[in-house]
């Protein structure tokens, strides 16, 4: 079966098709919106967005590869990528992914069992006095936590449903 | 000491909004900057010493009266992809202070006669960027976005933009890039901006924190800016400090402060136990000072630049007795290597280079001639490039190797930390 967009994604992607002076401007929103609906950019979904905003392939493509938000592997419900650049690693953020990692079972960048986390690392997320911090995204939310303990690890994870 | 001229009512949830932000004088120097000329908008930012606050340093005025001198469309972005390891003040201003920024924004625009603009929002910071379009909406619906706002004939559309995480598009023109949906490349200068931007047509690109000072020299007058801060770097500058200090954050400070007593007074001081060793005064780009070096600064950009090294973004890390010059600068150059846009050979392969050699000497395969190899290929990749990234990865390079040359000796012969011993540390996963 052939992917297909739901109508609102549809929608949403033709209007930023117009918000833009360039209508390649909307690549960024309507790659994060297929992320949103798919999960994953596969070369399916660039061609799927490539018709269905008449932009070619390797526009789409070379926009997809660029950003590190758009996901080039699988990533679980909930993504938590900790910083772990200069400032986070000083006040204890890679012990804390170190933590993290033994607590769900994984190595970085992989997915737990049950698909419910993914764990990894991240440059600097702009959080350098509340650290060590993670971001989370899921479907549904992009939230950063702040002031992140070992010893509340639990606490943490248990915020995602 | 703390001197707020900008987050004097950041600890008021109501400065968020457009009926509390107007309660306390919001919009009020908008009404004045429309019964003022453009050009001695230009000329009030210019004679207040403004200078750019995303790093560079530059004269916004003088930015500003680069545009050419006739009708065609120009953009005025704002630059808030803040992405400077050690900087989180953008962050804090949109979030405690969107509408500060607005009326910055419709101002400046004013000013430089636009009648588009975009912020331009790291994809990271949906929590800002949620706030920023909010703040949009309610300008709107007040009349002071789009046409002939408050009866002055002067048109202007403002939006929001989301990243999609590159800390290369916080350099001007690969923002550009961005914003008209390529890679983040930056490009070749000249043309500037002000002459051949967004979409090859004049363009402006300002830091959050210089368009959000713009309300206040408005209101004040330059020459009340220039009684803060000394005489080359007046006014006052927001400080993002991290590290193990007692109070990490955001501090509005006068230019010229001493790093000593900012150290002591705002930021608490050291954790208990801790001891200063270094600082890096303005984001990861910039220079590392010793602690000798760091407490006899002052917090401006002449003292800084006399000291070899920058002001920046006013990214404050404060690096404690605790930590590893080897392993934080190949922190460093894991982030380097990871950003390189790949355009340019000495950047895209020396940040590679840096990586392994900084990644060798962490696992105990280091050799003593890869400090000389470090610095040699660092110097090399000084002003041979498009952008500043290269310049940004090699000046910490060579000011790690040279100031803490012992460090690296150690790790190289003796295959160990001088300071944490054997902990070593692996490379990032992303």
């Amino acid at each position: 079966m052939s992917l297909t967009l739901p109508p609102e994604s549809k929608s949403y992607i033709q209007k930023e098709l117009k918000r833009y002076e360039t209508k390649e401007s909307a690549l960024i929103p309507a790659l994060f919106e297929a992320q949103k609906v798919f999960g994953l950019i596969t070369p399916e979904v660039i061609d799927l967005l490539s018709k269905e905003m008449d932009i070619p392939t390797s526009r789409v493509n070379e926009v997809f590869e660029f950003y590190t938000m758009f996901n080039k592997s699988k990533v679980g419900k909930y993504h938590i990528q900790v910083c772990t650049n200069i400032s986070c690693s000083m006040v204890g953020a890679r012990e804390y992914m170190q933590a993290l990692c033994e607590k769900l079972n994984v190595k970085p960048c992989e997915v737990t069992a049950d698909g419910k986390f993914s764990v990894s690392t991240a440059e600097c997320l702009g959080s350098c006095g509340t650290a060590p911090m993670a971001e989370v995204t899921s479907r549904d939310a992009d939230e950063y936590h702040e002031n992140l303990k070992i010893n509340e690890i639990d606490k943490f994870l248990g915020k995602f449903k | 000491m703390e001197t707020k001229l900008l987050t004097q009512h950041y600890d008021k949830p109501e400065y968020q909004s457009l009926k509390g932000y107007q309660k306390l004088g919001g919009y009020e120097a908008l009404k004045k900057a429309f019964s003022m000329k453009p050009q001695d908008i230009i000329t009030e930012v210019k004679n207040a010493g403004l200078r750019g606050r995303g790093g560079a340093g530059f004269s916004t005025g003088m930015k500003w009266s680069f545009l050419p001198n006739n009708n065609e469309p120009r953009y005025l972005l704002c630059n808030a992809d803040e992405g400077e390891p050690g900087t989180f003040k953008d962050r804090v201003m949109m979030e405690r202070a969107p509408h500060q920024l607005i009326e910055g924004m419709i101002i400046s625009a004013f000013a430089i006669n636009s009648k588009k603009s975009y912020i331009y929002i790291r994809g990271e910071y949906m929590a800002p960027i949620k706030i920023v379009e909010k703040a949009i909406r309610e300008v709107y619906d007040a009349g002071l976005l789009g046409k002939n706002i408050l009866g002055s004939g002067f048109d202007h559309d403002m939006d929001v933009y989301r990243g999609a995480g590159a800390y290369i598009v916080g350099e001007e023109t690969g923002l550009i890039s961005s914003l008209e949906g390529k890679k983040g490349q930056p490009k070749l200068k000249p043309p500037f901006p002000a002459v051949q931007g967004y979409l090859k047509k004049p363009t402006i690109v300002n830091n959050v924190e210089t368009l959000a000072t713009v309300p206040w020299i408005i209101t004040n007058g330059a020459s009340e800016y220039k009684k803060y801060g000394t005489e080359k770097s007046p006014g006052t500058k927001l400080f993002s400090v991290s590290g193990n200090i007692n109070k990490p954050g955001v501090y509005e400070v006068p230019l010229g402060i001493p790093f000593k007593d900012f150290l002591q007074n705002e930021c608490g001081g050291m954790k208990p136990g801790y001891e200063l060793k270094a600082l890096i005064p303005g984001g990861s780009s910039c220079p590392v000072l010793t602690r000798d070096e760091a407490l006899k600064s002052t917090m401006d950009y002449e003292c800084m630049s006399q000291l070899g090294s920058m002001l920046g973004s006013g990214g404050v890390i404060i690096i404690d007795d605790k930590q590893c010059m080897v392993d934080l600068l190949n922190i460093l150059m894991n982030f380097y290597h990871h950003e390189s846009c790949g355009q340019c050979t000495p950047c895209r392969e020396g940040t590679g280079w840096m990586n392994k050699i900084t990644t060798s000497l962490l696992t105990k395969n280091g050799k003593l001639e890869d400090i000389s190899l470090l610095h040699k290929i660092a110097s090399h990749m000084l002003g041979t490039t498009i952008c500043a990234l290269s310049d940004a990865a090699a000046m910490p390079v060579m000011s790690f190797v040279t100031k803490f040359r012992d460090e690296f000796e150690y790790y190289a012969k003796e295959k160990r930390s001088k300071v944490k011993g054997d902990v070593h540390y692996a490379q990032a996963h992303h």
